[in-house]
């Protein structure tokens, strides 16, 4: 008995070593960020803040609010477009399989793992050629394109696991293509609107070099505001700590309070039952 | 009755393709006809002269770009952009899924309040490549952070120089860079070999002593008779300042391969677990005889999905270090300097295609084997 003991507290100090472990960069950026700039020195670096100042981020926020206010309107325009669009291919790749569509679905999923450098430079011609460059439309417009793959995938995913008898029953009562659609398939998709809102929202939002090659100084997302708020050398680090918390609040705060479908769209797709 | 039937199902079939055609046709044009108008463009000049002209009339040039980037004296730093490109995938591998296998094992064996730690594991993944750089680089600081861990416990402040290292181990010369694959290729297949004996698999032993054979031969006779690729000595090799981000990678990633794994773990049937327990399994044998080699499929995943990640790196390499630092250097960041601030878009474009060939060694056989799966189901 007292040797399962033993051996369950190691296990436990473990997994607390472990935990404080991935906890600590949070530690130092929360610390850091309510320090005065005076404070701020590399050798005391881990020491709580004798005196705690909040002006960092106001301060940050005044800076990122224009990024911010550009990411939320290309995050949650990209993602209520994208997930639309995957829902009707999803259907039709589910439950309206013709000779060829595993073909096209397979085909479709290639752009998924492309790295984007490949597509860079005729992406920012043609957005140029458009008139698109620099604006948010045309970012919205290239996160919706790269993103028909996966949210395809995952509502394919979902509604395969929806019975067809379900759908046969619908038949039976008048219901045709589209409104099965609407009436039966849209109502009980709702889990997997939250799965795929939740991934593109992140997506978009922790998005970076689209941010960064393809908008002007006035549409620059969060992330970009934000690595120029810490690129520089002389920086008092105060601020780009303050800077990272407020932009990783709106994913934390999804990614806390809906886990449970946050590491379902992480899952799916790459484990199969 | 029939007929109507008949007629039903074809119109829906064209509603279907009639949806389905602008997703077809966006993916067609912005994945299919980009990623081919890139490799093309990568095959000229773009314009001769005109620079920075948006749609220039580009002249053939042939492999000239990718011949700049191999072997001209201006582009070494390409050249060990790429070795680091193999040091940043191979241990960022090793990194995320040790340690998220030993997450996942951890919290297979029914912990009290699994859904925190899982939480708390998992965390950084829900965070941008940027906010994560920001923070790492404070912690990683010269002689902040980290490396004043060791004066805690009365030791010295650690001088090691996380990002910014000059230092470089495993050096090799570029002018010899064909033995050095021959040697890579060789050792790779001995190691299979090895384990074919241990198998004793004897068709699989014959083949592979053959290319072993054929390998030995490419790396030590007929290498030293080729001329060096180069005119002078160029030595490449592992940067140390990559270490710095790599540990930022595995930080964020690692509680990835947890989920997949713990997903797989929880996968095993119980009645495998009971069974192992009957036959006097401990809990080390189950998981390194039975769980493990149970949770091949998902290695596979994981490996396809870190090595894609990994050359994603941009981000984090851009918010650690910076575009310009040359000793964390990426193929992504140059093909982001020589293209956007260099205009120099189609030697840009011929990284570009090498780094997309780099990611098709893993993905062409993952989707083919994801189709393969997907087939019979129907």
């Amino acid at each position: 008995m007292n040797k399962v003991k033993v051996k369950k507290s190691f296990y436990y100090f473990w997994m607390i070593v472990l935990c404080i472990m991935f906890l600590t960069p949070v530690y130092m950026a929360i610390i850091t960020s309510l320090k005065d700039p005076a404070e701020i020195n590399l050798t005391t670096s881990w020491k709580w803040p004798t005196i705690l100042n909040f002006n960092s981020y106001s301060k940050a926020f005044k800076l990122l609010k224009p990024n911010f206010i550009n990411s939320v309107i290309l995050a949650v325009s990209g993602t209520v477009i994208s997930s639309f669009v995957g829902a009707i291919n999803g259907y039709i790749f589910s439950k309206n399989k013709f000779k060829g569509s595993e073909l096209i679905f397979t085909l479709l999923l290639f752009g998924m793992f492309i790295p984007y450098q490949i597509i860079l430079i005729p992406l920012f011609q043609v957005l140029k050629t458009f008139g698109l460059y620099g604006s948010l439309t045309g970012l919205i417009f290239a996160h919706v394109v790269y993103g028909i793959p996966i949210v395809t995938m995952l509502f394919r995913n979902f509604y395969d696991q929806i019975p067809d008898s379900i759908l046969e029953s619908g038949r039976i009562d008048g219901a045709g293509y589209f409104s099965i659609f609407t009436r039966l398939m849209l109502p009980l998709s709702i889990p997997s609107f939250v799965v795929v809102g939740i991934w593109q929202f992140t997506q978009i939002w922790n998005e970076f070099l689209w941010g960064i090659c393809l908008t002007k100084q006035s549409s620059n997302p969060i992330t970009v505001g934000l690595s120029q708020l810490a690129g520089g050398q002389a920086v008092s680090w105060n601020i780009p700590m303050a800077g990272a918390i407020l932009s990783a609040l709106p994913v934390l705060a999804i990614y806390i309070f809906l886990g449970k479908y946050f590491i379902q769209g992480l899952l799916s797709g790459s484990v199969k039952e | 009755m029939n007929i109507s039937k008949g007629k039903k199902k074809n119109k829906e079939k064209l509603y279907s393709l009639l949806i389905l055609l602008p997703s077809i046709l966006l993916v067609g044009i912005f994945v299919y006809g980009f990623v081919g108008n890139t490799i093309w463009t990568s095959l000229t000049d773009w314009g001769e002269g005109a620079g920075l002209a948006l749609n220039p009339i580009k002249n053939f040039v042939g492999l000239k770009n990718y011949k700049t980037l191999f072997f001209s004296f201006t582009q070494s730093g390409f050249r060990q952009d790429l070795v680091n490109t193999i040091f940043y995938t191979l241990l960022l591998l090793f990194g995320t899924l040790f340690l998220g296998l030993f997450l996942a094992i951890m919290l297979d064996r029914k912990v009290k309040k699994e859904g925190i730690y899982r939480t708390i594991f998992l965390y950084p993944m829900a965070l941008s490549f940027i906010v994560s750089g920001t923070i790492w680089r404070w912690l990683l600081a010269p002689s902040g952070g980290v490396n004043q861990i060791p004066t805690w416990f009365g030791g010295k402040q650690n001088q090691f120089l996380w990002i910014s290292s000059q230092k470089q181990i495993l050096q090799f010369n570029w002018q010899n860079i064909w033995q050095v694959l021959g040697v890579i290729g060789l050792i790779f297949c001995v190691i299979v070999l090895l384990i074919n004996i241990k198998r004793e698999d004897k068709r699989k032993i014959i083949i592979w002593s053959c290319v072993s054979g054929i390998f030995a031969l490419f790396a030590f006779v007929i290498c030293p008779l080729i001329p060096p690729v180069l005119k002078s000595e160029e030595k490449h090799g592992l940067n140390l300042a990559i270490i710095g981000i790599i540990i930022a990678g595995v930080w964020q990633y690692s509680g990835y391969a947890m989920a997949l794994y713990l997903a797989g773990l929880r996968g095993l049937s119980g009645s495998i677990k009971e069974s192992a327990k009957l036959d006097g399994a401990n809990e080390a044998v189950y998981y390194f005889k039975i769980a493990i080699p149970n949770l091949k499929p998902i290695t596979l995943s994981a490996v396809v999905i870190m090595a894609h990640i990994s050359l994603k790196m941009f981000d984090l390499i851009y918010a650690m270090a910076g575009a310009d630092n040359g000793f964390t250097g990426h193929p992504s960041v140059r093909m982001y300097l020589t293209t956007f601030r260099a205009n120099k878009f189609a030697l840009g474009a011929a990284m570009a295609v090498i780094l997309f060939f780099l990611a098709a060694c893993f993905i062409i056989p993952y989707m083919v084997n994801s189709h393969r799966s997907r087939r019979p189901m129907r």
